[in-house]
């Protein structure tokens, strides 16, 4: 199988960018997506010139180091899945596939297919956690967690923090995935205590990374890989208002 | 921050104020239509009930300066919610497949429109500067002498071009609605998997009433089904 | 000259607690002083962070990923062991420990893996009230699984994601001590050497992997968390990036390298579908409850479809060998059995390396509704991948590396021999012996990071008379521009070989002399191989772009020079050891029947490596000593 990329080659974050044609030959169809990036590298760097960075570890779907929008879509056509999880019987012979960066201000490019997600690291640190030091935990069975609790939280906890849904939205809004972490934790009575504060502050870290906002337009949950649901950002936009009102009108 | 400061700034805060606001506009649009509906019933019937609604001007004009409060909120909420958005992707795709509604990434201008029809629509009826020969507040006097709204109505909407463009602004109007019913239970927090496609659903439905409810009058009054 | 591992005196249960006891402190308004570098965010390094920041240490967080939540913890599937004992099946500290010493077949050491099963407990706790969404009982209770090698309930479990779920866990806990700013976290930063002051491990120098700039960091301390070095082989179930760097750079600064070549090849993974293949993906072995593995009886039919093979023409052949463990033998075994009928060229599928998981029986006898049930995440996984339905064919399963026992040396303490240099999490030693049983692999990680380290780093801090060097001296300066030398030197050669080629023809030396059976011929072979390939990697690799910018090639061409030199040792390793113990099988030390033959006369002792500069490696010995375990054969039979 053979295919035309049309890729994003931009040197450093404070160089211009641009996109560069290249054919990938010889492809098998079993071939990862990012396996036939690997092989037009070779073919690059073999022909002495700058191979494709993009970002990757895990090739399984977990890390969500890989992110590159491919033909339009985030995470390319299968949805679902993550980059890595894209296989090259998603393309037809001689197709001609885009691959641009993730998009987004928050998103500054690195090089090339590479972007700084960093502005999710700090919106977690920001509230995105339980404060509970080591060694002062008690029993972990003596707080009991119903097993629906236990369930949505986890539905909300697999968010592998790959910014598509960022990448997806036409506001470049990181809703889904601020919203996944305060559901996780909020659903859980380990996280009642700090239920407030910590939505208040996630969400004005947010808009401080200057992401845009949400307008209900569930691109996000549709690219999302691990198909987190936007039912998060409802439940986070009710417990934004609670938290607003008990904090700054009740004054608790 | 303080409450209000966060409410204006915050995105989730004026996502609150997009619907409260939108809730409060769908609730007046929803009375004003059945209000109007009432000229299927009869001259006498609705003549009863604009003076009815002008009884009291001290609760007209509260009502009227909590809706226009409303507008300028959603307005201004609207603008500066769509101007950060513009800003937040920094570069555009070159090639980006659209997933999402034609309906959702279209309401600033649906609704902006729909602003423009309503500025038309008090000029037209309530201030009377365009259009008919009366105004809402110097009419001629019916058989029961009160002001005859009734027939202001039907001569307003007897030119083509008028009745024409009040059918397409509500039509518009019910598209900025189709996403924004279902839409405003998502920012308020009260929308989940389960009752998600319900709620479209019902954006489509009373999207849908409302066009019907609100150009039936026009279009009575344009094929004389109404005189 | 021995090794001393350092183990406490007193009784076995009672050595951790006696060892507190008596341990050193630091004053909470002293730990302020502290500077202590940590090198990695796995689970180990993560948590470590998080709780040395905790007590007030100050803390520089290390890691080349973009953020924390990378590392490769968060692939990990299956759970976490702990001996809660809530399901009241009989499960005690002292089963868990016995289980481990004898699932690592008797190659550990007693007094570690003890404490391991000690501190299990206090994991759970930490991480359920870190919001960790384990499992849950319909009461609310905690759930639990069985796992491998282990006749109790033990395993705890967050769905398939259990390694995501303990690793986010201790990334929040390491955000909300970053976000304080009690630790300062450097992302995309690779660390390319260690420090020795005086005899001290007290810094590190580390590549911004965006500027490429080259900077040095003193420490009081430097814990290594850098996880385990399976890509050697090339093709495995680690991510992409995981490599030795970090540890066999502090191995040539002195640190001894244990055991090397105990190795873990998990036996249901999914096969390489050709040469372009990037990575293996682990399936897990509950499979294997329902599945029956098979290949075609004889060679002429591996190219058929599996269906229009007769039953009478397949060999089922872990029901033949094993007959009472059948399909559900362990790992080394069928690993082991998978490999012996490929090379008799029974395999199927692509390269004839594979053969039939096979669940039409299964299916036929419970309905495709209920293996799609017990199943249906994996069977997805795997149609994806290979683009079959599983449920319509047979899977084709093969073995992959996908853990490392070995790594660098610790005493009891988690401190190298270097002193100042505490190792923790896969990238040390400890407590695996020569096998690692499902779920302990996260239990070993957060058990050093949360409540191993924090306790014995005091007592190196609060003893040692080597203060915190300023980077400005000699040995700084001196060090950073050695690993300048070796990007400068990567960049100049400019050959015609790729650095992917170089790693792949390794990976395939490994595989092929040093997997999953071993001999000496094959050892000696691999042992003339890998210094020339080395030689041929120095003369002849291309290694584009620039220093000063961000490198993908550059970073895995400094990674694939130190896997050249750490694959000669593993195979060193692997040939001095003349027996057979769990994952390391020399085929000329079996019982007649096929198994591991273990030689504990000679071969009781852990093998440290002491870096050879030219000279050779030097092996020294730590022996084992069972106070309280008494050596038996493994018999699964
Ligand atoms: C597919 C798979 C499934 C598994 N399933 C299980 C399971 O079910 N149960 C179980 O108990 N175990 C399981 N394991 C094993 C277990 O996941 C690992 O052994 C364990 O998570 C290792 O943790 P770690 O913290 O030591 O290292 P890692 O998580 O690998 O972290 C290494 C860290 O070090 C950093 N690093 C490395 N080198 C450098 C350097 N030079 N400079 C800067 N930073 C560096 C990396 O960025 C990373 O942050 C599984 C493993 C795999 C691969
Ligand atoms: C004044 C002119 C108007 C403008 C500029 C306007 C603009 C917008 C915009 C841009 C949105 C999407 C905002 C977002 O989701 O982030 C929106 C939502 C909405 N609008 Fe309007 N609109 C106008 C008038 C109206 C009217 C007259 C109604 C009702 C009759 C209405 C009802 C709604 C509703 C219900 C929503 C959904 C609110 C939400 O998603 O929370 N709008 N409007
Ligand atoms: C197409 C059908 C419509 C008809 C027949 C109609 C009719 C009228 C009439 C007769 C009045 C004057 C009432 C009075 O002052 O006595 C009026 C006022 C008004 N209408 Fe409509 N209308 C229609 C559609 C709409 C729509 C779609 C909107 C808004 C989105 C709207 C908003 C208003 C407003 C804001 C006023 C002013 C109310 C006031 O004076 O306080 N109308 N309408
Ligand atoms: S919510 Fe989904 S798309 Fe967004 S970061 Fe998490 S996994 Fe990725
Ligand atoms: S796509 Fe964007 S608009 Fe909201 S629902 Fe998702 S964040
Ligand atoms: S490379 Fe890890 S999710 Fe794709």
């Amino acid at each position: 199988m053979n295919v035309n990329l049309r890729v994003w080659r931009q040197p450093s974050d404070t160089k211009k960018g641009h996109f560069e044609d290249y054919e990938a030959h010889n492809l098998n169809t079993n071939m990862s997506f990012l396996e036939m990036l690997d092989v037009v590298n070779e073919d690059l760097t073999l022909t002495g010139r700058q191979p494709i960075a993009f970002e990757h570890d895990c090739r399984e779907g977990i890390c969500g180091s890989c992110s590159l929008m491919i033909d339009g879509e985030p995470h390319g056509p299968e949805g679902k899945v993550a980059t890595c999880q894209t296989y090259m019987r998603s393309f037809k012979e001689g197709d001609l596939i885009t691959v641009e960066p993730f998009r987004s201000k928050a998103f500054p490019v690195i090089k090339d297919l590479i972007v700084d997600r960093s502005a999710f690291d700090r919106i977690i640190q920001s509230g995105g956690f339980v404060s509970v030091s080591t060694g002062s935990a008690p029993d972990a069975n003596a707080v009991l967690v119903p097993k629906s609790s236990a369930d949505m939280a986890m539905d909300a906890a697999v968010c592998i923090g790959c910014g598509a849904c960022v990448a997806g939205c036409k506001n470049s809004s990181a809703m889904l995935f601020v919203s996944a972490k305060a559901a996780h934790l909020n659903s859980l009575p380990q996280g009642q205590p700090e239920k407030d504060v910590r939505v208040l502050n996630m969400v004005e870290q947010m808009d401080k990374e200057g992401f845009g906002n949400c307008s209900n337009t569930y691109v996000c949950e549709a690219v999302c890989p691990k198909g987190i649901s936007v039912d998060f950002i409802a439940k986070l936009n009710r417990d934004y208002a609670i938290a607003s009102v008990r904090t700054k009108i009740l004054g608790r | 921050m303080n409450a209000l400061t966060q409410v204006f700034t915050s995105s989730i805060g004026r996502k609150y104020i997009m619907g409260i606001t939108g809730f409060a506009l769908i609730g007046f649009v929803i009375i004003h239509m059945l209000g109007n509906l009432q000229i299927f019933i009869g001259q006498d019937t609705l003549n009863a009930y604009a003076k009815f609604l002008k009884t009291s001007p001290e609760v007209l004009w509260a009502f009227r300066l909590g809706l226009i409060a409303m507008v300028v909120l959603h307005l201004a909420a609207a603008v500066s919610l769509v101007r950060d958005n513009r800003k937040a992707r920094g570069v555009d795709y070159k090639k980006e497949k659209k997933m999402s509604t034609l309906a959702s990434r279209t309401m600033i201008l649906s609704g902006i429109i729909v602003l423009a029809f309503v500025v038309f629509h008090i000029l037209h009826f309530t201030v009377g500067a365009i259009g008919t020969a009366y105004n809402a507040h110097s009419l001629p006097l019916d058989s029961e002498g009160r002001y005859d709204v009734y027939s202001m109505v039907v001569s307003g909407f007897s030119n083509i071009w008028i009745s024409g463009f009040y059918v397409l602004s509500v039509g518009l109007l019910c598209w900025h609605l189709s996403h924004g019913f279902s839409s405003m239970f998502q920012s308020l927090g009260f929308r989940n998997a389960r009752s998600g496609p319900w709620l479209n659903k019902a954006a489509y439905g009373i999207s849908f009433l409302i066009f019907l409810g609100m150009a039936a009058v026009p279009l009575a009054v344009l094929f004389r089904l109404v005189k | 000259m021995d090794l001393n591992g350092k183990t406490p005196a007193g009784p076995l249960s009672q050595k951790w607690d006696n060892y507190i006891r008596d341990s050193k402190l630091v004053a909470p308004s002293n730990k302020r002083k502290y500077e202590i570098i940590v090198v990695g965010t796995g689970l180990a390094g993560a948590s470590a962070a998080a709780s040395l920041a905790e007590l007030g240490y100050k803390v520089k967080s290390f890691s080349y990923h973009d953020s924390p939540r990378r590392a490769h913890s968060v692939a990990a599937q299956g759970g976490i062991n702990a001996s809660k004992n809530y399901r009241n099946d009989g499960d005690s500290v002292h089963r868990l420990f016995y289980d481990t010493i004898k699932g690592g077949d008797f190659r550990a050491r007693e007094s570690n893996v003890y404490r391991l099963a000690q501190v299990s407990s206090n994991i759970i706790d930490q991480c359920a009230a870190q919001g960790v969404p384990f499992a849950r009982e319909y009461g609310g209770l905690l759930d639990n699984r069985s796992f491998g090698g282990a006749q109790v309930s033990r395993t705890f479990y967050a769905r398939g994601q259990t390694g995501q779920q303990l690793l986010l866990g201790a990334y929040q806990a390491l955000s909300r001590q970053i976000g304080l700013g009690a630790v300062e976290s450097f992302l995309r930063h690779e660390m390319l050497d260690l420090v020795i002051v005086n005899g001290h491990a007290k810094g590190i120098v580390t590549r911004n992997l965006v500027t490429g700039e080259i900077t040095t960091h003193a420490a009081d301390s430097v814990v290594l968390a850098t996880g385990g070095y399976g890509n050697a082989w090339y093709l495995s179930t680690y991510g992409r990036l995981s490599n030795a760097t970090a540890i066999w750079r502090a191995h040539k600064r002195g640190a001894y390298f244990a055991n090397p070549c105990y190795t873990q090849i998990h036996p249901t993974c999914i096969p390489v579908s050709g040469d372009y293949q990037s990575k293996l993906t682990l399936m897990s072995e509950s499979l294997r409850n329902d599945g029956r593995v098979w290949v075609p009886k004889n060679k002429e039919d591996t190219d058929k479809l599996p269906a229009s093979i007769a039953e009478e023409d397949r060999d089922y052949y872990l029901e033949r060998k094993y007959p009472s463990y059948g399909n559900l033998a362990p790992r080394d075994i069928s690993s082991r059995s998978a490999k012996e009928v490929c090379d008799e060229g029974r395999g199927v599928g692509p390269g004839g390396l594979g053969v039939y998981l096979d669940f039409s029986d299964a299916i036929n006898r419970l309905g495709r509704e209920k293996i799609e049930e017990r199943y249906g995440n994996l069977f997805d996984i795997y149609k994806e991948i290979t683009g079959e339905s599983a449920y319509d064919q047979p899977m084709r399963i093969y073995p992959a590396i996908h853990y490392t026992m070995g790594g660098l040396w610790v005493d009891y303490e988690l401190m190298s021999n270097v002193p100042g240099l505490f190792v923790i999490g896969e990238a040390n030693f400890s407590d695996h012996g020569a096998n690692r049983l499902g779920a302990s692999a996260l239990m070993q990680g957060l058990a050093d990071g949360y409540f191993v380290l924090p306790y014995t780093i005091n007592t190196y801090l609060a003893t040692t008379k080597e203060k915190r060097p300023v980077k400005t001296q000699d040995e700084f300066v001196t060090t950073e521009k050695q690993a300048k030398e070796q990007i400068d030197r990567l960049l100049a050669i400019k050959g015609t070989r790729t650095v992917n080629s170089f790693h792949k023809e390794l990976g395939k030396i490994m595989w092929d002399y040093c997997g999953m059976e071993r001999t000496k011929e094959g050892l000696e072979k691999a042992l003339q191989l890998i210094p020339a390939l080395r030689e041929e990697f120095w003369k002849n690799v291309n290694v584009p772009g620039d220093e000063e910018e961000l490198n993908q090639a550059l970073e895995k061409a400094g990674r694939v020079a130190d896997f050249l030199e750490l694959g000669e040792l593993i195979c060193r390793d692997a040939l001095e050891r003349a027996e057979s113990c769990g994952g390391h099988f020399r085929a000329e030390h079996q019982t007649d029947e096929g198994e591991a033959l273990r030689d504990d006369d000679h071969f009781s002792f852990v093998s440290a490596w002491e870096y050879g500069n030219g000279a050779g490696p030097k092996i020294h010995k730590e022996p084992l000593v069972y106070e309280e375990v008494h050596m038996s054969q493994r018999s699964y039979k």
